[in-house]
């Protein structure tokens, strides 16, 4: 059967993927955030899954406001590299797992998570970053991706409570799956973060580590915090941090912290990086 | 309208259901400028290129004369935004900077330094603003 064997949470920070892209990586700027993710690498090089699930948003990229979807799963066979403004990003295209896809988008549904169906769709930072963090400058990255996408940019998003039950139900559908499939499920965004208006730039340093210890610890605690508590105390933009709860979500009871990683800057954002493996 | 509690903090447009609605057209504008044809159709009229969408006239204003607080008052996204800053050959960091009233020189400085701290920052009660 197909099993999570662990989760990533991560920022996913367009300027992140720039550095890359434009060669400034070892600039003294950039330089210590990816020698924090170099155990990350190694880490995923190491366990090497068949799946990844991205849990991530999108930024007004492949939804505009037509159409704004709470839960979205990508259940097509590729994904093309959104153009957002200044041309696409130089990353090969993403290979989705359109059986899992549909999978996992059946059982969900019958879990009484009303998830929007993308049979087609294009991706954006918020999910390539997280996978240049992980898996460098491949040609084509080595595993597929199942993108969910969660509306965190019109208010309210899910909650985190909602967030952590979802995860769970991914973990069942994961299971239900006949296929031996190792699946790593990502949650991305945050951490603390505000990129409008006057109070641009706040950083919670306290918040992003005791969010970091809860996710390890007491992921009943976070589901608890209410969204005006993370746009208060972590800035507008650190709502995105319930999509970690997805993520820890889907890994069960009991988690082992493989690595933890935390830096500010990365333009705007305060970064965070950890490796929860399952030992449920 | 009610008035909701995100109201009280500081500095930030929260973009809740009502901003989204006045922001329609607004932000729909600032979605075609994904497409490069229209960014170049942008830079060759601006004025012109704006009147293609059904933004208020105080909209299309604020998109002129990049006044990025304005356009999130009036319904912008920052996500939105960004695409216009982009379209200038600036990036978020320019942006958010603006915002903030700072130079980019001065806000990048701040955030090595740690980023904004919340003190001082939860609500505009506690800073003797009005909601």
């Amino acid at each position: 059967m197909a099993r999570i064997v662990a989760g990533i949470g991560t920022s996913h920070t367009p300027a992140i993927g720039a550095a890359v892209d434009n060669g400034k990586a070892d600039q003294p700027y950039w330089k210590p955030l990816f020698a924090g993710y170099e155990p990350t690498k190694a880490w995923m090089a190491d366990v090497r899954p068949d799946v990844v699930i991205m849990v991530y948003n999108d930024h007004v990229n492949a939804f505009d406001f037509k159409i704004i979807p709470t839960f979205a799963i990508g259940c097509g066979e590729e994904f093309p590299i959104a153009d957002e403004g200044w041309g696409p990003r130089p990353v090969p295209p993403v290979q989705g797992h359109p059986e899992l896809a549909a999978h996992l988008v059946q059982s969900l549904v019958l879990d009484e998570f009303d998830i929007t169906i993308c049979n087609e769709m294009q991706v954006d930072h918020g999910l390539t970053v997280p996978l240049t963090l992980t898996f460098g400058q491949p040609e084509r990255w080595p595993c597929c991706v199942i993108p969910l996408a969660v509306n965190v940019i019109q208010y309210p998003a899910p909650t985190g409570h909602r967030c952590y039950m979802l995860g769970k139900a991914i973990r069942k559908a994961v299971a239900s799956w006949p296929q031996d499939l190792k699946v790593v499920i990502f949650g991305t965004g945050g951490m603390s973060h505000q990129i409008q208006g006057p109070r641009a730039g706040l950083v919670n340093r306290e918040f992003d580590l005791a969010f970091l210890d809860g996710l390890s610890r007491d992921p009943e605690r976070l589901v608890r915090i209410p969204p005006l508590e993370y746009l208060r105390e972590a800035g507008a933009e650190a709502i995105e941090l319930v999509m970690w709860l997805i993520m820890r979500g889907a890994l069960g009871e009991r988690v082992r912290e493989v690595y933890r990683f935390y830096h500010v800057p990365a333009s705007s954002t305060a970064v965070g990086n950890i490796i929860l493996e399952s030992e449920s | 309208m009610s008035k909701e509690a995100y109201e009280d903090i500081p500095g930030t447009w929260v973009f809740d259901a009502q901003r989204a609605r006045q922001g329609y057209h607004l932000n729909e504008f600032l979605y075609s400028l994904m497409k490069d044809a229209n960014r170049q159709a942008f830079r060759a009229d601006e004025r012109a290129y704006t009147l293609r969408f059904r933004m208020t006239e105080e909209q299309r204003e604020a998109v002129l004369k990049r006044q990025w607080n304005r356009l999130l008052e009036l319904g912008g996204v920052s996500y939105a935004l960004a695409k216009l800053a982009f379209t200038d050959g600036k990036s978020y960091q320019y942006m958010a900077s603006q915002m903030t009233g700072m130079t980019e020189r001065e806000y990048v400085d701040m955030m090595l330094k740690g980023g904004r701290s919340v003190e001082g920052w939860r609500s505009k009660a506690e800073r003797g603003e009005s909601g």
